[in-house]
């Protein structure tokens, strides 16, 4: 067993787990986030994607303990009260999902994604960029619009944001 | 996942003191490792986890000379501007391995240490005449890569960095696997001041190898043409579900004249 403590959504939390305790099933049974979904449990369909340190990883493969100490970010954290996050608002404007399984998986890493191409996104990167996140009711199509809408949206608001502060 | 016990060291000493525990193993990005583990496929009594260690991260570029710290993701090293500079390729490279959330955690070390046959880092470190930088010794890239998921690292022994001089010109193509994201053939082929290396992963039943094909009709010359007709033998080469031997042969031909072509643009 060891003492873990983390940043998990702005808030300090910490416990005792098992060594073997992956980061995926600490959130969802230890502090009962369970937006964070197990699909495939190989590292391979990327819905069990959160932030951690400000990089979108695969919780289904990492240890608790290695988490230790880091900031997280969940799907859970995304939304500021009511308000949506943009990424979050794009995939309801653009019906981008279908069962909703991989959504949350989709988002944390489109975020990540928007967040390190601040120049923009065409769909050609978006869709190399899903390459670790699968849709197995195959809505790929309206996963990319949503994340390209809200690329666009974020990077009129920042604009915004700048024009304010000059 | 059978119970295991993880520590993380404080630096490579203590690391290397951790390792002496029952039947610890060396733990980075675990991108290799916790999938092995949760299969049971690996059973460690302890986990020594180096990958915080800032004395393995980081890419140096000094003239030609690039150091590459074990403990370096493969985000960190497809992003290092020094390196896109120095060395392009190995930049590609690694912006190829896995996926994009793979590659915020995998490290070179790990890569490495692990030589699994379809990894992409061995081809690029035996075809860049690497060196691999132990915390006991330096062990050129020729003699560390010995079969498939073995090396030449002794009990105990951890990789701290590796080294290269960057050649003058050099590209990796990759055929992958959709599902896997492994190279089913992946060739990394260098044009240096000692001459032409070309290494080959994905497709050797031994892992990693360098083709004496490819490099005896590249020395004469250093195009794509070069390698027209080229035949590389199916023998020593993998079969399974994915790809037959012929099949290997033949994209490793095709492969090497798309990295060659690659090389010259």
């Amino acid at each position: 067993m060891s003492d873990v403590s983390f940043t998990v959504n702005g808030k300090r939390v910490s416990g005792s787990v098992e060594d073997r305790t992956l980061l995926v099933h600490f959130l969802r049974e230890n502090l009962g986030l369970t937006g964070t979904h197990v699909g495939c449990d190989t590292s391979q369909c990327g819905t069990c994607v959160v932030h951690v340190d400000g990089r979108a990883v695969k919780s289904c493969s990492m240890l608790a303990v290695q988490a230790s100490g880091s900031t997280i970010v969940t799907i859970e954290g995304l939304a500021n009260g009511a308000d949506l996050h943009p990424v979050q608002a794009a995939f309801k404007e653009h019906h981008g999902l279908q069962c909703g399984f991989c959504t949350p998986g989709m988002i944390m890493t489109a975020t990540d994604m928007i967040a390190r191409h601040p120049q923009g996104l065409d769909e050609a990167t978006v869709r190399a960029e899903l390459d670790g996140n699968i849709c197995r009711c195959t809505g790929y199509h309206n996963i990319v619009k949503a994340i390209l809408a809200a690329s666009q949206a974020m990077a009129k608001g920042a604009k915004g944001k700048a024009r304010q502060a000059a | 996942m059978y119970s295991v016990n993880y520590h993380r060291a404080a630096s490579v000493a203590d690391a290397a003191k951790l390792l002496k525990r029952g039947d610890a193993k060396l733990l980075s990005g675990g991108m290799t490792l916790i999938p092995a583990m949760k299969t049971r496929l690996a059973a460690p009594s302890d986990l020594v986890d180096v990958s915080r260690l800032k004395d393995l991260q980081g890419v140096k570029v000094s003239g030609k000379t690039v150091t590459i710290g074990a403990a370096t993701t493969h985000y960190d090293v497809s992003n290092d501007e020094k390196l896109k500079k120095a060395c392009p390729a190995l930049a590609h490279m690694a912006s190829l391995i896995g996926d994009p959330a793979v590659r915020y955690k995998g490290t070179i070390g790990g890569s490495i240490a692990n030589n699994d046959p379809a990894a992409d880092y061995p081809a690029a470190l035996l075809a860049l005449g690497a060196t691999i930088v132990t915390n006991k010794r330096q062990i050129a890239a020729d003699k560390f890569f010995k079969g498939l998921f073995e090396t030449a690292l002794k009990e105990g022994e951890i990789i701290t960095a590796v080294t290269f001089t960057a050649p003058a010109k050099a590209a990796y193509q990759k055929f992958r696997n959709p599902a896997s994201r492994y190279a089913i053939v992946g060739v990394f082929v260098t044009k240096g001041k000692e001459g032409v290396r070309a290494a080959v992963t994905g497709a050797g039943d031994d892992g990693v190898f360098r083709s004496k094909e490819i490099e005896a009709a590249l020395a004469k010359n250093f195009d794509a043409s070069a390698l027209d007709g080229l035949k590389v033998p199916a023998k020593g080469l993998m079969s399974d579900i994915h790809a037959s031997a012929d099949y290997r042969a033949n994209l490793i031909a095709v492969m090497a004249r798309r990295a060659v072509a690659a090389a010259n643009a």
